[in-house]
């Protein structure tokens, strides 16, 4: 058992729920016990979608315990189809129905419908949402890619291609769809099919008349990616376009694959030029958290180190399956990877490093709160406030627009950052009223001393210069300042300790 | 009525959501699946990051494979637990759909850990699965654990009044000064502390402050209690009839209980009266969720002039009910239980001003053209007696409102 206050991630058939709220014609029937029907809010609410996902319950409860669950099934299977006349249906069952071991697929095959039924393999006590999104949809592609779509002149379907990965409740999906799209077309590729998000079954029936594959979200889409590499030759993109060099390097890495010139493509975005310009200075150095999906994290770790000048204190992901690259990128930077699916470690990986900005997920939005710290949302899982209105992609040209923007806006504006420093305990730039555009006082926790067991104390005279630092830089120079005079043997902090460790540390 | 067909309701752990927010010293250790940590964390949005007082200890395919004894691990999820909130003096070990299904004996689990770090924590134990309970009947179970433990009122302990159910403070406040104006002195369940629990005995009488306290009540019998029989005090109405049952039960005069309830009642009337002209006429279709639907239907088709069209319940306590029941209008259709696909059908083809229903779906139905209240709402705001009984009101009109506000927009779309 593992005690568990949040969860990065929901159960593996929130993820077949996800690809089937994307695609259209096609319907699920999930053995489930009442209640479950709970996650029906993340699409209506969060993702604020118009209509019902497209699942079916079994809702079982206990009275229905015993052979009843399976006629259950049966029923809701049979009425599903008859009232949403769906193109294919997907079969599973939620965490409680795997322990009753009713078959889903063979109760299902047994009613004979004349639309093809996939079951699903969920083990819910073993694996998470993505793993379920990337298994159902592999499932999907395996079951429905028609061999009779691949072309006949493989060197004629080389401008065509699909888009993989894209899914409902996917952290701005929509619009990197729309971005990558774009891209495609500058270049003269045809988009094949997009899926899930959008497609029909019949649609992942022609998925091998295309010449390669856009793997947008490794975490979705890689599983069935590689069957298609393996059993159609269709080779896949490794780059995800986060970023202006990353979406260079995928405008490459598409026009090789398709035999195009890439140039088209190329350049577009605002980026380079905002980053350049000298109210960015500021930001150089700047020491940032990052945490999230192994693809946004890697991702932004990129622009934050080589477009926006900022140094990577720490990076680290919740899901275990991309591990590897995200420990592989960590390296790079010469940290450790943080791998871990509790978000207490993640506080506290946070309070240590004091970072000046933290990238990550709704969890790292609500712990940098706590600690006062500024911060972007990079990844999911997200709120609904991170499924805008307004066209808001991560990938692209335009992306990488977006990107700026957000990582920039919480940290304390360049000028606003001067007059805190140069106005130190002046009456309007004081530090308790903090930048403008955030409302909470910095939290004290920023602030605690880092040996708790060996108090050192501080002369009034050095605290109150500590009171003059602003304060978002303020608990890693107490800090620091405490680390300095252990390591010295001094037992008090004077205001000469106070500048001793300043010049000793630097910035 | 009586339906049976796909449920789209919460279950009975949802219910920690606000009963932790009551009981400032306990905690909610939910044994169950991922799935349960995802609903509590959806259900209880940004108050997770508060340092919440629960908690999911997920069961592992180890546990399941029988390579780790689950009682052991429980214990040792138990000891990190009480070594990181030292200052939890009653622990629930909340059992869930797959704890139910794969009978791990929380009950006795409880009872040894009760041994373990009794006095200073007590621990008890109830049932939030789905397949047991329906959102509020979460509450009911908890209480109902709760109301076996308490104490047994002294002896020659004269009568005492109980009020049950999960109120909000400043209403729970409200209810105490209205019945201290009568001369009598409320205990409320639960209360805030685990130290400060009623006591109970043959000589209390029992008053319902929520329609889905069926064991509860049941409980609180088998220790000798009476309930009170009365509706629920949602409305000028309804508070009234609600704490004029407790007064008579009570032995208070009604001249006392007129000095005491005429002012707050005339101020629930003259804050109604202002906005019954936005409901008035306006027909309603109540999706069931909460079991508060009856009482509801009942406070606005008498009180603002609404007309019911269905009023779906998850569960309907005839007995509990018997005196709201005879209150609504005859022409409503009552449904209890669920069959959501027909149910929608029904909502559709009645068209009615107002669906009341669960945010799985409220967007849908809204963009099929009906204006529709969530349910949810309706347990996490204070909506009980009489200085609440226009906020209450206030929760169906801002839909309507919002819609004629919006009609230029509409017809622009």
């Amino acid at each position: 058992m593992k005690l568990t206050v949040w969860t990065y991630e929901g159960p593996p058939h929130v993820g077949a729920m996800r690809v089937a709220t994307a695609m259209k014609g096609l319907h699920y029937v999930l053995h489930a016990p009442q209640g479950d029907t709970y996650a029906d809010l993340l699409f209506t609410m969060i993702e604020r979608r118009d209509h019902r996902p497209p699942v079916t319950y079994t809702t079982f409860q206990a009275r229905d315990l015993g052979a009843d669950t399976a006629a259950i099934f049966q029923t809701a299977c049979a009425d599903a189809f008859e009232r949403f006349a769906p193109d294919a249906i997907i079969v599973g069952a939620s965490c409680t129905a795997e322990l009753i071991q009713d078959d889903p697929a063979g109760l299902a095959s047994a009613l004979r419908l004349p639309v093809p039924v996939i079951p699903l393999e969920l083990p819910s006590y073993q694996k998470k949402e993505n793993w379920g999104a990337a298994e159902t949809f592999y499932a999907l592609v395996r079951r429905l890619a028609d061999p009779g779509t691949r072309p006949a002149d493989p060197e004629a379907a080389r401008r065509t291609c699909n888009i993989l990965g894209p899914t409902a409740l996917g952290f701005r999906h929509r619009d990197d769809v729309v971005e990558v799209a774009a891209i495609l077309e500058r270049l003269g590729i045809e988009v094949n099919v997009t899926a899930p998000l959008g497609a029909r079954p019949s649609d992942l029936t022609r998925i091998p008349a295309a010449g390669f594959n856009v793997v947008l979200y490794p975490e979705i889409a890689d599983t069935a990616a590689r069957w298609l590499e393996r059993t159609f030759g269709q080779a896949r993109t490794r780059t995800v376009p986060i970023g202006v060099g990353a979406t260079t390097d995928f405008v490459h890495e598409v026009a090789a694959l398709a035999g195009v010139d890439p140039a088209p493509a190329l350049g577009g975005s605002r980026l380079p030029w905002w980053s350049r310009s000298v109210d960015s200075n500021y930001l150089t150095g700047k020491r940032v958290f990052i945490f999230g999906d192994a693809t946004h994290a890697v991702a932004a770790a990129r622009v934050c180190a080589d477009e926006l000048g900022f140094t990577i204190a720490g990076l680290g992901t919740y899901a275990r399956e991309f591990a590897r690259e995200v420990r592989a990128a960590a390296t790079g930077y010469g940290i450790e990877a943080l791998v871990t699916d509790d978000y207490l470690e993640v506080e506290a990986a946070i309070a240590a490093l004091a970072p000046e900005l933290v990238l990550g997920t709704q969890m790292e939005r609500h712990i940098a709160k706590r600690l006062g710290i500024p911060c972007a949302v990079i990844s999911a899982p997200v709120h609904v406030q991170d499924f805008p209105a307004r066209h808001s992609p991560q990938m692209g040209f335009e992306g990488a627009n977006v990107l700026f923007d957000t990582f920039v806006h919480p940290l304390t504006m360049g000028l606003e950052e001067h007059l805190l420093t140069m106005f130190r305990d002046d009456f309007e730039f004081h530090d308790a009223a903090g930048p403008s555009h955030l409302d909470a006082a910095p939290s004290p926790l920023a602030e605690t001393s880092a040996a708790s067991d060996a108090p050192i104390l501080w002369h009034s005279e050095a605290e109150k210069e500590l009171r003059k630092i602003p304060f978002f830089v303020r608990g890693k120079a107490r800090r620091n300042t405490e680390q300095y005079a252990a390591t010295r043997g001094l037992a008090t902090i004077s205001l000469e300790t106070l500048y001793d460790a300043k010049a000793h540390f630097g910035r | 009525m009586r339906e049976r067909g796909q449920r789209e309701v919460f279950c009975g752990l949802t219910g920690i959501v606000w009963l932790h927010r009551k009981i400032q010293d306990a905690f909610f250790l939910v044994v169950g699946s991922r799935t349960c940590a995802h609903l509590l964390q959806s259900a209880a949005g940004v108050m997770i990051f508060a340092e919440p007082r629960f908690a999911t200890a997920i069961i592992e395919e180890r546990d399941l494979a029988g390579l780790a004894d689950m009682n052991d691990e429980l214990d040792a999820v138990v000891a990190r637990l009480i070594a990181r909130r030292p200052e939890i003096r009653l622990l629930f070990l909340v059992g869930s759909c797959p704890s139910e299904v794969i009978k791990l004996d929380l009950s006795r689990a409880a009872a040894r850990l009760d041994a373990i770090h009794g006095p200073a924590l007590r621990v008890l134990n109830y049932s939030g699965s789905g397949i047991e309970t329906t959102f509020t009947e979460g509450e009911d179970a908890c209480l109902s654990a709760l109301a076996a433990t308490l104490p047994s009122a002294a002896a020659d302990a004269g009568p005492s009044l109980l009020v049950a159910g999960v109120l909000p403070d400043i209403v729970e406040d409200q209810f105490a000064r209205l019945f201290a104006a009568m001369g009598i002195e409320a205990a409320f369940l639960p209360a805030r502390r685990a130290d400060a629990m009623p006591a109970i005995g043959r000589e209390t009488r029992v008053l319902l402050a929520q329609p889905f306290l069926g064991n509860t009540a049941r409980t609180l019998a088998e220790r000798g209690a009476t309930r009170i029989a009365a509706p629920f005090p949602f409305g000028a109405e309804g508070t009234t009839l609600w704490l004029r049952a407790a007064a008579e039960a009570m032995g208070v005069a009604p001249a006392t209980f007129e000095r005491a309830t005429a002012p707050a009642r005339r101020r629930a009337e003259t804050a109604l009266a202002a906005r019954r002209a936005a409901l008035a006429g306006k027909s309603i279709f109540f999706f069931p969720d909460s079991q508060l639907e009856p009482s509801l239907a009942r406070f606005l088709a008498r009180e603002m002039g609404m007309r019911p069209v269905e009023v779906g319940t998850p569960y309907l306590h005839r007995e509990h009910l018997a005196e709201e029941l005879a209150l609504l209008p005859e022409t409503t259709r009552l449904a209890e239980g669920q069959d959501v696909d027909r149910q929608l059908d029904r909502c559709r083809a009645a068209k009615p001003d107002l669906a009341v229903c669960g945010l799985g779906l409220a967007n849908p139905l809204e963009a099929a053209g009906i204006r529709t209240k969530w349910a949810i709402e309706l347990i996490f705001s204070p909506i009980h007696g009489y200085e609440q009984a226009a906020d209450l009101a206030d929760l169906f009109v801002r839909p309507l409102d919002r819609a004629d506000r919006l009609a230029a927009l509409e017809a622009a779309a």
